[in-house]
């Protein structure tokens, strides 16, 4: 049993938790994430961590109620216990030795591009952070976006906080004026795939983590799979993290939506479905 | 006076029309009475063939006796001395190529039912006593030492359950929410019920077997932080990742590995869904790939899922399917469609990816393979259509590289598996020794457990020569 140690309400369908799990938070690194299962009869979900501290023992993560696992999972509180919490698991993002960088999320995703901005930034790259959300009420993380970049743009799909437009917008036009030693989007797969599509006509670098449904987490089911350079790759154990120019996305997009019927269950790591 | 009738006492199991529809399990067991009456064909020969049979040296001719006698109690106590997961064993052993291979009987009609009589003894022992396990502890009273076993399945229980009765201090790491391995997420409900996996886990856990499940070793912890706090460490982490075919289509919606397949419907529950939340979806027309008893597994729960027509597709003929023949003779008789000499060419799909056919090609039979059995050979131009809505795809499993990636040092064979010492199970490590699967490839339960109690005499030796030392 896992305890939820803390939890904030970022807007009205995104909760940020931090959860009592010192084995995990000891080994953790960006990029890497858990599974975890609410109670007796619940389904194992994957979710990107979101931080951790490995003083205090605890894994942070944010996640969108989609489903009726996040959904159930929103309703815990302060003082709760998560019946199980697995990790970390995944292989870590490889942020080292880039000089500048632009991190892309799109709605939710942008809690799992957030700290690896941070981590960019700490090890001295010059970062600029696009965030796309639909409206103005569902930006989460501005302040502490703002703090860890040189630049933050965020749009909304609607204008509603001013820069109306997609996240792609904003990358084209500063791509005009400036490059990058590498890209990392994380967010939709339409999003992830445009952003691709972008970068591979400037020639830039471009990191996607790829958010599948899957089971176990450890390589064992393959519901994860998905096509990479012509090969197939299982997410969980080969990712999340991957080229962003060899990721078939249309493929990918296809199996997400594979048990988008029985009730949106929010099988799907990240769980991020809206930019 | 022994009964000299030459067939097995029959087990009564749910009729076929019936069981295909529920997950319950299959065979009902032994009655007392039945229990008996076959305890009573054996002929309690005294150079046991039996016995040697048997991976674990359960000492079969004196459970039996036990059972002849009416001491049903006294039979599990027998089976427990050396086998840890006795009403297991009884289930999924396949008996007809060890103990009941050599039994005396079976050269003129069936051997003993030693299976039967084993899961016989087990289940009246689960049924009808509460504890009764310390005796069980053979070994020193004072703390011996400390174990870690990463992997709770049959190799990693067994070499648990055999450290713990020595008198060790042994703590198995599970990467699932639960505890069994192959047998909670691998063997269905109807062949063996979880209940029966819990409880002879709690049997262990009574033995002072400590169990930490969510804990995937290689991630939260490395083998090498593991020896640091252990005396010494057995891997038991078995063949888990699917093998697929590379065929085009493969990664439409409706295909699955068999691994995941059957983790949904054994471990998560998917067969309860919605009162359980993890889903499954079936449609009418499923292809099972493969021949063996995952093949067999998974056919079986797709027809209880509600599929109409349920396929198994092997490219040999039925001579060399791999599977038990009790596997096969149970499929068929509840309507599993074997199209044997067929291999899959391609998978199709319509505009939303999901399945909508599968394209095979006829083999016939030619020289025999390294294998020694005949290699399958395509029929040139015979590739045919068949409307399908799922691709189970059951071809085997390899080893999960998680620990051979994480751990320096570590010896594996080009395939994946550890190499060991056979005579001790040690690896290239001191003090960590491993088994089953993934040592041998996809193999059986009861040879993994074989290996698990191998492994647990060398480690009680190693740990014991260290404390001198």
């Amino acid at each position: 049993m896992y305890r939820i140690l803390e939890k904030k309400i970022l807007n009205d369908t995104v909760q940020m938790m931090k959860v009592e799990a010192p084995l995990i938070a000891k080994k953790a690194r960006p990029g890497q994430f858990i599974i975890l299962r609410i109670d007796e009869t619940g389904e194992r979900i994957p979710l990107t961590i979101a931080g951790f501290d490995r003083e205090a023992g605890t894994i942070t993560i944010i996640f969108q109620m989609v489903g009726k696992t996040t959904m159930k999972l929103g309703t815990l509180e302060e003082g709760d216990y998560i019946k199980d919490f697995v990790g970390p698991l995944g292989k870590a993002s490889e942020l080292e030795g880039y000089k500048s960088a632009c991190v892309i999320g799109g709605g939710l995703g942008t809690a799992i591009a957030f700290p690896q901005a941070r981590e960019l930034f700490e090890l001295g790259a010059d970062v600029d952070i696009i965030a796309g959300f639909r409206s103005k009420d569902l930006i989460i993380l501005e302040d502490e976006m703002k703090k860890t970049c040189r630049s933050l743009y965020i749009t909304t799909d609607d204008g509603s906080n001013g820069r109306k437009g997609f996240v792609t917008d904003v990358l084209r036009e500063l791509l005009k004026t400036r490059t990058y030693d590498v890209v990392i989007a994380i967010g939709p797969l339409v999003m992830m795939k445009f952003v691709s599509a972008i970068t591979r006509e400037a020639g830039i670098k471009t990191i996607v983590s790829m958010n599948s449904v899957m089971v176990d987490g450890t390589g064992m089911c393959g519901g994860c799979r998905l096509t990479v350079g012509g090969e197939t790759k299982f997410a969980c154990v080969d990712g999340p993290d991957f080229d962003g120019h060899l990721v078939d996305f249309d493929e990918a997009i296809m199996r997400s939506a594979r048990y988008k019927e029985e009730e949106n269950h929010s099988c799907r790591l990240g769980g991020y479905t809206n930019g | 006076m022994a009964d000299m009738s030459k067939q097995k006492y029959k087990m009564p199991e749910q009729e076929p029309e019936i069981r295909n529809r529920n997950f319950s399990e299959v065979a009902l067991g032994y009655t007392e009475e039945l229990a008996i009456k076959e305890a009573l064909r054996c002929l309690d020969c005294r150079h046991m063939p039996c016995v040697k049979g048997c991976p674990v040296n359960v000492d079969i001719p004196g459970f039996i006796r036990c059972i002849k006698d009416g001491e049903f109690e006294g039979a599990y106590q027998v089976l427990a001395r050396t086998n840890s997961l006795p009403a297991v064993c009884g289930r999924v052993c396949p008996q007809e190529t060890q103990c009941e291979e050599l039994c005396v009987r079976a050269l003129k009609g069936e051997s003993v039912g030693i299976g039967r009589l084993e899961r016989f003894a087990a289940d009246w022992h689960m049924e009808h006593s509460q504890g009764m396990h310390e005796h069980l502890m053979t070994g020193q009273t004072a703390v011996a030492g400390k174990v870690a076993v990463v992997g709770a399945g049959p190799a990693g229980l067994t070499c648990a359950g055999d450290l713990a009765k020595l008198g060790y201090n042994v703590t198995v790491f599970e990467a699932f929410h639960e505890p069994g391995g192959v047998l909670t997420y691998g063997i269905p409900e109807f062949r063996l019920p979880k209940s029966i996996v819990k409880k002879e886990i709690s049997i262990l856990e009574e033995l002072g077997v400590e169990v930490r499940v969510n804990m995937v070793i290689g991630k939260i912890l490395s083998v090498e932080e593991l020896l640091l706090e252990y005396d010494a460490v057995f891997i038991g982490t078995g063949a888990g990742l699917p093998r697929f075919m590379n065929i085009p289509g493969e990664n439409l919606n409706g295909v699955y590995s068999a691994n995941e397949f059957l983790t949904r419907i054994n471990l998560m529950k998917a067969y309860k869904f919605p009162e359980f939340d993890t889903p499954i979806k079936i449609g009418r027309n499923v292809a099972v790939v493969g021949g063996g008893n995952v093949a067999m597994d998974a056919a079986r729960s797709a027809k209880r899922l509600g599929a109409e027509n349920v396929y198994i597709i092997y490219r040999r003929s039925e001579e060399e399917l791999p599977a038990r023949l009790e596997e096969v003779h149970h499929a068929k008789e509840e309507g599993i469609i074997f199209r044997l000499l067929e291999n899959p060419v391609s998978i199709r799909g319509d505009e939303k990816g999901n399945v909508v056919s599968l394209e095979c090609i006829r083999m016939e039979l030619g020289e025999p393979d390294s294998s020694g059995r005949r290699r399958p050979v395509e029929v040139a131009g015979s590739e045919f259509m068949t409307d399908m809505d799922t691709v189970i795809i059951a071809i085997g499993q390899t080893p999960n590289p998680l620990i051979k990636d994480t751990t320096g040092g570590l010896r594996t064979a080009r395939w994946g598996g550890i190499i060991v010492d056979e005579e001790t199970m040690e690896t290239s490590i001191k003090g960590v020794y491993a088994g089953g699967d993934i040592v041998t490839g996809a193999a059986t339960v009861i040879l993994a457990m074989g290996a698990g109690k191998k492994a647990a005499e060398s480690i009680d030796r190693y740990i014991k020569e260290k404390n001198k030392g």
